[in-house]
């Protein structure tokens, strides 16, 4: 055990920590606070993306043939660290980098790696991720959205749902059904969908916290080249399968920069409110702090054995439970910290943070469900890590 | 950047692990729980002979000069296995006495003497203020192994100054009681104290910082040990869900048992990552070590002992058996919540350290 940096490592680190130092926007928390309306926040932090990917910060352990900086696995952790001492603002192209870029990466053609790969990494086009349908959730490999193949074209056909950042994609990893005949699991196929091809709906899905940030998709009779399968025709549910295990391995790194600042901030509303000398406040928290560092220091630890191993294993289900269930107790814990004042929202007289903690509250509740739900990640746990018989 | 044992490591683990299921298996531990001391001369006397009580002791003292990680990677081992007696006791006094500079610590290291830190009062309180006896007279509780002990290294106050001295256990005016408690493997003492003279080792702010130094070793080695423990109490919960049929299948395939499993896999990995980590950060003095120790016991301490709810739940009644081995891992699993202060202790701790920023 060594978590020393390398003399490589500690230049890769003091560089990146210059260019933080002198290309975090000023005051963005408040500027992006400001913005008004989803897609005007996504400018600007799309603006922030791009900037990272000029400073050449992006695609850290990607091949410099792509775009990336052909580094090693260690220089993304400290990038995360890096970039949560910094407070730095989130990239928004999420899904294209922690998902859709590995997934190319390990089974994309040459072809689709030097056409995607760059534009993920500047933002210049935005992924989303075309997997749960109506009815299936949880039951993914139930999906019935069907892609023919005619004409050398497959023609896509069924409705996504729970698609974050629909609205604003221009490309889509779908995961459709090319063979009705055989078992569900072999069925399927994973397709590069243009998300501005004739026959693409995208609609807006109004979720509990008002905000419409996830979409439903609508495919009628959408042509997609052949040439943008991934993979096999009907290796679908392996390819999907290892984008799910990036989801669960790395979405625990970019929530990381998130809580870090989340906490920090909580702890000066806390001493501005007096709380700081309850004892029960202290004891609460004390225990998201410490709850906070074991999420860092697990995910530490799932990338070195990514780094040893090549790649993610089924072990990332337990970041996914982790990370979910952190972030609903911190948010419960803001609210005691808060008190009245936690439940207000934007515009309120005497409201914090233009109503960061009445919404945050809320959109935790979905962390559970989303990227597959708690319960699903602990049938994983229980099958594959642990080995029981299979429940299901 | 490595977060993992290196191969070297994995080789100690994996020898800790063959030695101390060979030379300490569960018979043994429930033959030393019924005895006064929980203490086996010949058990001892290998674990000395192995090198294992010097482990990160300097090899001048005759340690074997390791490290925080591979003494948390052995404490695993040991804390797996269910080891009864007065190792993590002698850690804590080699500590003090090496960051003291006192020979004595070579006669620990080589297992030919034991010891041990009388501490705790009757306000049972584990910070240094909690520190009110006399030099050297008064009362002491929940001093472990104090029965087998050779020396006892003992604080107290001299003044307002903390002083740490050695005591010999058989020195005129000490008293020592056993206090039966939850966990037979790792027995407990009342000592009292009436006017004994003892060997200074440390006095004022030097004692205070050799203490807290020495706490914070002995609590790594500690969360270490429980990390040991809950992966014992999940392995053989995860084996008897695949074994135990109900209903005409292995209860395992429930997912009500799984859901279980799961939390059981979480706690104990979360655990693992905390105390390798807080050893990691002794080892290397940084900055936040004393959090990233409060840390690991914390949520150890909270960890363990939902693992062992957990286990024995899924194993249903047999769970609750006297012959199943679970409750004496559910027994130590509470005795080292307890030891050198449970969750609500380091969450203040912790509190201190960040929130106050002391």
């Amino acid at each position: 055990m060594d978590l020393s940096l390398t003399p490589q490592e500690l230049a890769f680190r003091d560089e990146l920590r210059a260019w933080l130092i002198g290309n975090i926007p000023k005051d963005w928390v408040k500027a992006l606070a400001a913005t008004h309306g989803q897609r005007e926040r996504f400018e600007f932090l799309r603006a922030w993306q791009r900037k990272v990917y000029e400073g050449g910060w992006a695609g850290i352990s990607w091949p410099k043939e792509y775009g990336g900086r052909g580094a090693g696995l260690m220089e993304q952790v400290i990038l995360t660290e890096e970039m949560a001492h910094a407070g730095a603002p989130q990239m928004p192209g999420t899904l294209g980098l922690a998902l859709v870029g590995p997934t190319l990466i390990a089974c994309g053609t040459d072809a689709q790696k030097r056409r995607h790969l760059s534009k993920i990494l500047s933002g210049e086009e935005i992924w989303c991720q075309g997997f749960s349908e109506p009815n299936a959730g949880s039951d993914l490999a139930a999906l019935r959205t069907e892609a023919r193949l005619e004409d050398g074209h497959f023609v896509v056909t069924g409705q996504k749902v729970w698609t974050s950042y629909g609205w604003a994609s221009d490309w889509c990893e779908l995961v459709v059904r090319t063979d009705p005949s055989v078992p569900k699991h072999k069925g399927l196929t994973v397709l590069l969908v243009d998300m501005h091809s004739p026959g693409v709906e995208v609609r807006p899905l109004r979720q509990m916290t008002g905000e419409t940030e996830f979409n439903e998709l609508f495919f009628e009779n959408v042509k997609v080249p052949v040439e943008n399968v991934v993979g096999k025709v009907g290796d679908g549910w392996n390819v999907a399968l290892g984008t799910l295990m990036h989801e669960r391995a790395t979405l625990g790194a970019g929530v990381q920069i998130t809580y870090k600042r989340n906490f920090d901030r909580l702890l000066e509303l806390a001493r501005e409110l007096g709380r700081t000398a309850d004892p029960i406040i202290r004891q609460k928290l004390a225990q998201s702090y410490a709850e906070i560092e074991i999420m860092r220091l697990n995910q530490m630890r799932a990338y070195s054995r990514i780094n040893q191993s090549g790649v993610p294993g089924p072990e990332g289900s337990i970041q996914k439970i982790f990370w979910s269930e952190l972030n609903q107790r911190f948010q419960q814990v803001a609210q005691e910290v808060l008190g009245p004042y936690g439940q207000l929202t934007k515009g309120a007289p005497g409201v914090f943070d233009e109503g960061q903690w009445s919404y945050g509250y809320l959109r935790a509740r979905g962390n559970t469900i989303e990227a597959g739900t708690s319960e699903i990640q602990r049938l994983i746990l229980g099958h594959f890590v642990l080995g029981l018989p299979k429940s299901y | 950047m490595q977060f993992g044992l290196t191969e070297t490591q994995q080789v100690l683990k994996n020898s800790a692990r063959e030695f101390f299921s060979g030379e300490c298996p569960m018979a043994e531990v429930r033959c030393l729980m019924e005895t006064d001391t929980a203490y086996d001369a010949s058990l001892w006397k290998k674990i000395g002979e192995h090198g294992w009580c010097g482990i990160i002791f300097p090899e001048e003292q005759d340690g074997l000069g390791l490290g925080m990680v591979e003494l948390a990677a052995a404490m695993e081992e040991m804390g797996r296995a269910l080891v009864p007696g007065p190792f993590l006791s002698g850690l804590l006094a080699g500590a003090i006495l090496n960051a003291t500079g006192n020979p004595r610590l070579a006669s620990l290291c080589r297992g030919e003497k034991k010891s041990t830190l009388a501490l705790l009062e009757s306000s049972a309180r584990w910070d240094i203020d909690g520190v009110q006896m006399k030099a050297i007279d008064g009362n002491k509780m929940f001093v472990p192994d104090a029965g087998v002990a050779d020396f006892l290294i003992v604080a107290a106050r001299m003044g307002a100054d903390l002083v740490l001295s050695v005591v010999h256990a058989k020195a005129p005016g000490v008293c020592i009681r056993a206090a039966p408690a939850i966990d037979a493997t790792r027995k407990l003492y009342e000592v009292t104290f009436r006017g004994v003279e003892g060997e200074l080792l440390a006095r004022g702010a030097a004692a205070e910082s050799v203490l807290s130094r020495a706490l914070d070793v002995a609590t790594v080695a500690l969360a270490a040990e429980m990390v040991g423990g809950m992966q014992k109490v999940l392995d053989v919960t995860v084996e008897y869900a695949k074994t135990r049929k109900q209903f005409g299948k292995p209860i395992g395939q429930f997912q009500a048992v799984q859901m279980h499993c799961a939390d059981m896999l979480v706690l104990t990995e979360s655990s693992r990552s905390a105390a390798y980590y807080a050893a990691y950060a002794v080892q290397n003095k940084l900055p936040e070590a004393s959090v990233a120790v409060s840390i690991a016991k914390a949520y150890a301490s909270d960890a363990y002992r939902e693992v062992g709810n957990k286990g024995i739940q899924c194993h249903g009644g047999m769970g609750f058996t006297w012959e199943n081995d679970l409750h004496l891992y559910y027994r130590r699993a509470k005795a080292s919540e307890l030891a050198f202060g449970d969750a609500t202790y380091h969450r203040e701790r912790i509190a201190q350290l960040v929130i106050d920023l002391k």
